[in-house]
Formats: C-alpha cells, sequence, structure tokens
C-alpha cells in the first residue's frame, strides 16, 4: 500500500483562474558533462493543451522525468497551483496531482483491467472493497470521458489503443489533475490517434491539464493551445498554436530551415528485383505472424510497407534479411533464395545483393560497444577488400575507409573510434545507412529508417533513401510513420495481420483510406 | 556516460584494489599476532627478492597465463568457462600419453606433439559443454563447472587402470624418458649469458605462453573469426542480422578456450612434475578466471595479472615457511586479492571515475 490513499492530497476544489496550474522555474539538470536542462522555465494554464516538442535529446524526457520524481533537478522550483511543490519521487507527483502515460506501457500483461488500475493504490489488507470501488469509478470515467474498456478483459489481449486507455484511466483513478502524455501516438493507428484526441478534448472540458510530448508537428497543430519547443536543453520558445505554423516549429526546433517534403523525380522503374510469393513465417510459439504475403519491388522504386507496429513488418524484413525462416517463395533477381535458414543467412543474402538497414539499430544494426568503424565493417567483415591476408584483416584500411564514409554521411563527430553508443540516434543511424547504402545493393531492405531520429537527419537519410532509387536500385521501406511512407514511397502496400491488405499510389489515396486498411477494414468499402 | 582515461581503467584501479587488498590482509595478519609489514617483506622477498623467487614466481604465471587466456577468449563470446580446470587435467593426460607412449627422439619434438596433444584434450574436454550450450541451450557456466568433477573422477580412473606402473601405491602415471626434460629458463638465459637460478621450474613453456598471449591478441583483434566473436559477445541478436553463426562461434570460442587450458599442462606436466599426478592443474583453472577477471580479458592484462597471481602463489609460500602464519591465511590474502580485483571492481571504480570527474571539472 506505498502509493497512499488517493483521497489524501490537497483538494484541487478551488483553482484560481489566474494562477497557472503548474509553473516551473529555473529547472537545470545535469548528467556529467551534459546540461540536459538548462534554466527551463515554463507557465501552463488550467484547462490547456499544451504541446512540447523538440528533438530527440532535446531534453524533454528529462523535464518530465524530473516533474514525475525519477530525477531530482540540479536547480530550479516546481509550482502546483501557485505552491512551491517538492516532487522527490513519483508518489509524491501522484498526490501533487500529476499522472503520466509513458510511451512503453507499464501495465502486468496477465492482469484485468481492473486489477492493473487498482495495483498500487489497494485501500486496505482484502482486495474486494478496492476492486468493487474501481468498477464504480471506472464506470463514471468511461461514461464522461469515451474512455471505454471492458474491466475484466485481460491486458495482453487488449489492443494497443485500449492499453492506453487504461493507462489513462489509471492515472485519473489516481484523481489526476495534470495529465502527462509521452509520445503517445506512436503505436497507434490513425483512427486510433483520432479516438485518443477525443478523449483529451473531453477531459480538459472536464478542466483537467494535458502535457503532449511530441515530435509530430501535425499533432501539436491539431489538438494543442500553446507549444513550446526545445532545444539542446533549452526551452526556446513558447507560443500560442494559433500564431504559429509547422515551418516555423521546425524551425525552431532544429535551429536552422527544414525541408519537410521529400524533393523526388517520379519513380522510373526497370525490372522486377524482388519477388514475393506467398511468404509464410511462424514465430517460436508456432503462431503464424506472416499469412501468405505476396508483392514485388522493382528496380528504381520504392515500396513503402505501412502498417500499424506488430502486424508483421519485422517478420518481413527478418526473413527477408536471413535471420529468420519461412516458407513460400522468394525470388531475388529472378534467382530463388533459400528461407529455410538451412543454406542461408545474414551473409548469403549480402552476397544476393540485398543490404539491411534493421528496425532496431541498437539491438541489431549496431554493435554498440564496437568503434565506428568496427560497425562499418560489421556484417561485412568477411569482404576480401577487408583482408590483409588469409588471416589478418585490413583494419587501416577500414579506419580510412570509415574515415571516408561518416564524412560524406556528415557523421557526427567524424572519429571513426569513438564508440558506437556515444553517437546521438541520428548519427547512429547514418552509420547503419552509410554502411549499407555503400555497399551498393541491389535491394535495399529499410525498416523505420527514422525511428529516434532528429529532423535534421531525417532529411538527410530521404535524400540518401530517393538517391539510391534514382540509381536503379529496389528498396523496400518499412515504416509505421504514415508521413514518411506516403513521402517516400512510390508504391504504398498496407499490412495488417500478416497479410498486405491493399496497394496504393501515394498520390491517389489519403490517410483516411490509409487508416481504414491498417486497421484490417478494406478500404474500398469506406 | 562517466569514462575514465585509458591508463586509470587499466592500471589504477587495479592497483588501488590490490593496495586495499593487501591493506585488509594485514589487518587479518596483525590480528592473529604476527607483523603484517614483516609478513609483506618476507612475500616480497621471497618472490620477488632473487632470481630463485622469480623463478616459481614465473613458473605459477606460466600456468595462470593458459587459464587466464582460456577464460578470456571465452569472455569475448560472453561464453563464461568455468571447466579451465578439468580441460587442464584432461590436457594433462594429453601430455601424459605423448611423453609415455611415443618414442620422441628429442625434447622438443616431444614438446611440440605434448603441446599439440594437450590442446586437443583440453579443447575435446570443451567440446561437450561447448555442443550443449550451441546445441541445446544447455548453459555453458553449469555445464563447464559439472565437466570439472566428471575430469577429476575420469582422471582418477586412468591413473588408477591404466597410467600407474604395477606395484605403486600412488596413483600418478610413471616418469617420463628422462631425455624429454624441459630446457630450464636458467638454462636458457645461462646460455646467452644471463646468470638465472636453475633450480626453480620455470622452463621453455613460458615462452610459449608468451607467444599465446601475442597470438589470443591477433586472434582476437585482428582476425574474422575474432571480430565475429567479439560481435557474438556483445549483442547476439545483432551478430544473427549480420550472419554470424552463433553455433559456429560459441563451438570456436570454446574449442580455442579449451585448448589454451589444457596447454597448461605441458608447463606443470612436462616442465616440472614430468609425470601425471592426481590433481595436476591444482586449481589453477580457477584462479584463471581471477586473472581473465583482473587483467580485463586483454591478453597484456592477462599477462600482468599472472605475473601477480604467481607472486602471492610464491610468497605465500615462502610465508608459510617462514612466519607462524598458517598456510590458509595465504588462501584468505589470494581470495581477497580475487575479491578486490575481480568481484568488487566497481567498488574501487565508481569513487575514482567520480575523483576524476571532480578533478576534471576543477580543470577545465
Amino acid at each position: 500500500m506505498a502509493m497512499g490513499d488517493p483521497q489524501g492530497r490537497q483538494a484541487t476544489a478551488a483553482p484560481a483562474t489566474s494562477v497557472p496550474v503548474l509553473e516551473l522555474r529555473g529547472i537545470s539538470k545535469a548528467f556529467g558533462p551534459v546540461q540536459a536542462n538548462k534554466d527551463i522555465s515554463l507557465q501552463v494554464a488550467r484547462g490547456a493543451i499544451h504541446g512540447i516538442i523538440g528533438e530527440n535529446g532535446a531534453g524533454k524526457s528529462t523535464l518530465m522525468s524530473i516533474l514525475y520524481g525519477f530525477y531530482k533537478a540540479d536547480a530550479g522550483e516546481i509550482l502546483i497551483n501557485g505552491k512551491v511543490t517538492h516532487i522527490p519521487d513519483s508518489q509524491s507527483a501522484i498526490r501533487a496531482g500529476i499522472g503520466m502515460v509513458f510511451q512503453h506501457f507499464k501495465l502486468v500483461q496477465n492482469f484485468t483491467v481492473l486489477e492493473n488500475v487498482v495495483l498500487g493504490a489497494e485501500e486496505g489488507a482484502l482486495l474486494g472493497p478496492s476492486l468493487a470501488k474501481a468498477r464504480k469509478v471506472l464506470t463514471h470515467l468511461a461514461q464522461e470521458y469515451e474512455l471505454h474498456v471492458d474491466p475484466d478483459a485481460l491486458i495482453e489481449n487488449l489492443s494497443v489503443g485500449h492499453q492506453q486507455r487504461v493507462e489513462i484511466l489509471k492515472a485519473l483513478y489516481r484523481q489526476a489533475d495534470i495529465l502527462i502524455l509521452d509520445e503517445p501516438t506512436g503505436v497507434l493507428t490513425p483512427a486510433e490517434a483520432d479516438h485518443l484526441f477525443r478523449i483529451l478534448a473531453n477531459l480538459k472540458r472536464e478542466g483537467k491539464t494535458i502535457i503532449l510530448i511530441t515530435h509530430k508537428l501535425r499533432e501539436i497543430m491539431e489538438i494543442t493551445d500553446s507549444v513550446s519547443v526545445m532545444r539542446r536543453g533549452q526551452m526556446t520558445t513558447t507560443v500560442k498554436t494559433a500564431e504559429t505554423n509547422p515551418e516555423q516549429l521546425a524551425e525552431l526546433m532544429v535551429g536552422r530551415k527544414v525541408l519537410l517534403r521529400v524533393e523526388k523525380q517520379p519513380a522510373t522503374p526497370g525490372r522486377t528485383v524482388l519477388e514475393v510469393q506467398d511468404l509464410r513465417v511462424k514465430d517460436r510459439f508456432g503462431v503464424e505472424r506472416l499469412k501468405g504475403v505476396s508483392l514485388h519491388v522493382r528496380a528504381g522504386e520504392i515500396l513503402g510497407i505501412a502498417g500499424v507496429a506488430g502486424n508483421g513488418q519485422t517478420e518481413l524484413l527478418e526473413v527477408l534479411g536471413g535471420f529468420a525462416t519461412g516458407t513460400g517463395t522468394v525470388r531475388m533477381n529472378d534467382k530463388p533464395i533459400d528461407l529455410s535458414g538451412r543454406h542461408s543467412d545474414g551473409q548469403s543474402r549480402r552476397r544476393d545483393g540485398i543490404a539491411h538497414v534493421p528496425e532496431d539499430r541498437q539491438r541489431l544494426g549496431l554493435i554498440m560497444d564496437f568503434t565506428a568503424w568496427e560497425n562499418i565493417a560489421f556484417g561485412y567483415h568477411n569482404d576480401p577488400a577487408y583482408q590483409k591476408n588469409r588471416f589478418i584483416m585490413d583494419n587501416a584500411r577500414l579506419l580510412r575507409e570509415t574515415a571516408a564514409k561518416m564524412q560524406r554521411f556528415d557523421v557526427r563527430p567524424p572519429d571513426p573510434r569513438l564508440a558506437a553508443k556515444n553517437f546521438s540516434g541520428g548519427n547512429q543511424q547514418k552509420i547503419v545507412v552509410a554502411r549499407e547504402i555503400e555497399r551498393n545493393p541491389d535491394l535495399l531492405l529499410i525498416g523505420q529508417p527514422t525511428r529516434g531520429v532528429d529532423i535534421g537527419a531525417i532529411e538527410f537519410i530521404h535524400q540518401q533513401i530517393v538517391k539510391l532509387r534514382d540509381a536503379g536500385k529496389a528498396i523496400l521501406l518499412v515504416s509505421v510513420e504514415l508521413d514518411e511512407i506516403l513521402s517516400l514511397s512510390d508504391r504504398v502496400a498496407v499490412m495488417f495481420d500478416g497479410r498486405i491488405m491493399g496497394e496504393r499510389i501515394p498520390g491517389e489515396t489519403d490517410e483516411r483510406e490509409l487508416g481504414l486498411l491498417m486497421a484490417g477494414m478494406n478500404g474500398k468499402a469506406a | 556516460m562517466d569514462r575514465l582515461p585509458k591508463w586509470a581503467d587499466a592500471v589504477l584501479v587495479p592497483l588501488l584494489s590490490i593496495v586495499i587488498a593487501f591493506v585488509l590482509s594485514g589487518i587479518v595478519i596483525a590480528a592473529i599476532g604476527e607483523n603484517p609489514l614483516n609478513a609483506l617483506m618476507i612475500m616480497i622477498d621471497g618472490g620477488l627478492g632473487s632470481t630463485y623467487g622469480w623463478g616459481y614466481t614465473l613458473y605459477y604465471a606460466t600456468n595462470f597465463m593458459f587459464t587466464g587466456l582460456a577464460v578470456a577468449v571465452a569472455f569475448h563470446a560472453s561464453l563464461f568457462n568455468i571447466g579451465g580446470d578439468g580441460q587442464a587435467q584432461l590436457g594433462g593426460l594429453g601430455v601424459a600419453l605423448a611423453c609415455l607412449f611415443i618414442p620422441w627422439p628429442n625434447w622438443w619434438l616431444a614438446l611440440i606433439g605434448a603441446t599439440a596433444a594437450a590442446a586437443l584434450f583440453g579443447a575435446a574436454w570443451a567440446a561437450i559443454p561447448a555442443l550443449l550450450q550451441a546445441k541445446r541451450g544447455s548453459h555453458i557456466v553449469i555445464t563447464t563447472i559439472m565437466f570439472n568433477f566428471i575430469g577429476a573422477g575420469l582422471m582418477l580412473y586412468v591413473l588408477k587402470h591404466f597410467l600407474k606402473p604395477t606395484g605403486s601405491q600412488d596413483p600418478s602415471s610413471a616418469d617420463f624418458p628422462a631425455h624429454l626434460e624441459l630446457p630450464k629458463l636458467g638454462e636458457i638465459l645461462g646460455a646467452v649469458g644471463i646468470p638465472f637460478s636453475k633450480d626453480p621450474p620455470v622452463n621453455v613453456t613460458l615462452l610459449i605462453a608468451l607467444a599465446a598471449c601475442f597470438l589470443v591478441w591477433v586472434l582476437i583483434w585482428h582476425t574474422r573469426f575474432g571480430f565475429a566473436l567479439r560481435a557474438f559477445g556483445k549483442s547476439e541478436p545483432a551478430a544473427r542480422y549480420a550472419g554470424i553463426s552463433p553455433v559456429r562461434i560459441t563451438m570456436g570460442a570454446m574449442l580455442i578456450s579449451g585448448a589454451l587450458a589444457g596447454m597448461m599442462s605441458i608447463n606443470n606436466v612436462m616442465g616440472e612434475a614430468q609425470r601425471l599426478v592426481l590433481n595436476s592443474s591444482e586449481g589453477a583453472g580457477f584462479i584463471g578466471i581471477a586473472v581473465a577477471l583482473m587483467g580485463r580479458s586483454h591478453p597484456l592484462g592477462v599477462l600482468l595479472a599472472s605475473i601477480l597471481f604467481g607472486f602471492l602463489y610464491q610468497g605465500g609460500a615462502e610465508l608459510s615457511m617462514w612466519t607462524s602464519i598458517p598456510p590458509q591465511l595465504i588462501w584468505v590474502i589470494q581470495a581477497l586479492v580475487i575479491l578486490f580485483t575481480g568481484a568488487l571492481d566497481n567498488m574501487v571504480r565508481i569513487p575514482v571515475a567520480a575523483a576524476f570527474r571532480k578533478f576534471g571539472k576543477r580543470r577545465t
């Protein structure tokens, strides 16, 4: 019973409208030599939806972690309803009326919704009364805010969108007055995101204050009342959303003018490079994750695979990349390739002309403890060009080559001896992209090319992908960012539940139609 | 986030750990009524004060270099080979068989043959746990430690039933032919005019151990296999993405590891005892773990840590000879060094890193 009594905090009954519900004064936080937050001041009015936007590493998460009691600020103070409040841990944050919905949910998978909501806020030694009370509160909240979830469903059986609602319910059950959402739409379909925004609007109407952390400019424009831009640990600007536009916000985030659209010529597709027929993949539990996928990619075109994460895109990349097994037919340059894993692996795929930028660069694409030059060799370390003789690798040549690649791909700092973990997300991704694109592959598999990458680097990586296409190479792009799919692809295939739901041409479709396909509904019917 | 300069990481931290271990040992020695400074002087004098002392220190260090390298190679593949002791004992069997049953014309041909046999037997003993890990996922720590016991039992059986000369009461093999005796370091150095005691058992195997250090360094940082091995050790999912076969790396790393552990036996079985005795490795396989930990799995670190532990062994033997400090206390000292350099490394590292941060800030 560590969480304390939900009723135990100060009453919120007297909102003096002029006093900001939340005020930060001069918050600073350093990790070693890195100044994550520098003298941040912010005022959020009661009943507002306030957006915080910034690149990765700009300090958004650190600031929210301070607010939620995970970190202690080096300097500065937090005022709730005009009163200086100390938040040494998350329980204090909850008592102060702050609720947090994390990007990665903190739910017990094999508990019911009700049990998850009560967990940590139980009253008394017996569970029964708490559960009964929570059931009543949930029914009430569901009606009030369109937050419908079956209280007796197990979390593991819920969709991601519903799980997120449970997180919001948890916060509301603890009587949160200020709700912080960290990148809430990253895992949602467009329809689910729309529903979330309706919920947020309802909460706002009831006088709750919402802080929305995101890197998506569109969401900021759509739902927030005011927005603060963070850059390099500092809060550079706070503006009314109505008085700004996406271009200006992007410029404020990056510190220079950014091209939000990808500039490219129409594709001139050639022969078919990759042909996939009836591809099926089972996971280690025997559950079929790819249920007969057929597609093809031609030379000089980008095929984008849209879909909500977890609908088979990962398995598709893994089996094509040679480190998962499947059944069906896959032909690469008219030559059938092995899918059983008995005669093929990542090495044979590379010899077949397939390069792969994996979705999870930190887990798969890079060895974080390896230096940049070792990571440039990674996967291609058997290349005869990298050997001095039969036994010894030509490390000196790799160092030189890496330095040149880092120059061409603008990797900063351009130090081939620096470990991968010491680069920022965007520069890590540039290392992977440089390694794979510079092999000049016939087919590039690229998953989530710009996940966790800052806007400046996104622009660069997109240009490189288009450049490879224009050089007559085939590209299979997987992304959960619909904007990215629409602006890069020449054709879009939508995946749902291990199947291709349909194919569209970007210019002839819209987010609504694709969103329906992503949710498993046939777009033509709508 | 807070990183130490390379020299502090490689030298300062281990050195501080050793100093703390010695101070604690000194307190224990004082507590049983002996003079700790006197004890330290005896250890230093006995282990490093003469070429005789150095000879023994280096003899032990040779053992530890092999077993330390064995653990280090497996560490780079993220495999914890605790079975170095069993692999060393099996290596000893290989040496004994090669020396007893093959009529070698001279010592150096025998040395080549015995080295190959030692490596082969050691690798073979590591191969079974490796295969179980690679194919069946049985955890290598469990299997290798069990194979130490199986190995010890096997050695007793083989010695008692096959290698013991008839009529002998002692479960050990017959003496190797006299002409297979390896040249002592004292003889080698004497030949080039450097005076060095010929009494201690340190022998030509030391040079093989040094060569092994160099070759392991080349293997780990300059070959394709070493590259793949390190990649696998750092991240298995990434290694699979790159097409590096987990089975091949696990087998390769463990075979090399077992071979290195087995090669220790050319030093103690062929170089010193000149026959195979029960428990020939005398726990050197376990010291190898501490050596690899302290040496940060780098061959140069293993080399230096081996010499330190060789000194502790030799100095400790002298201590029990000249004082009333019981031999068990020597184990306490050795255990403290292992504890501080291996297991409690962060206890020293974190304050040192903090001190560096503070100092660094003041300077800039």
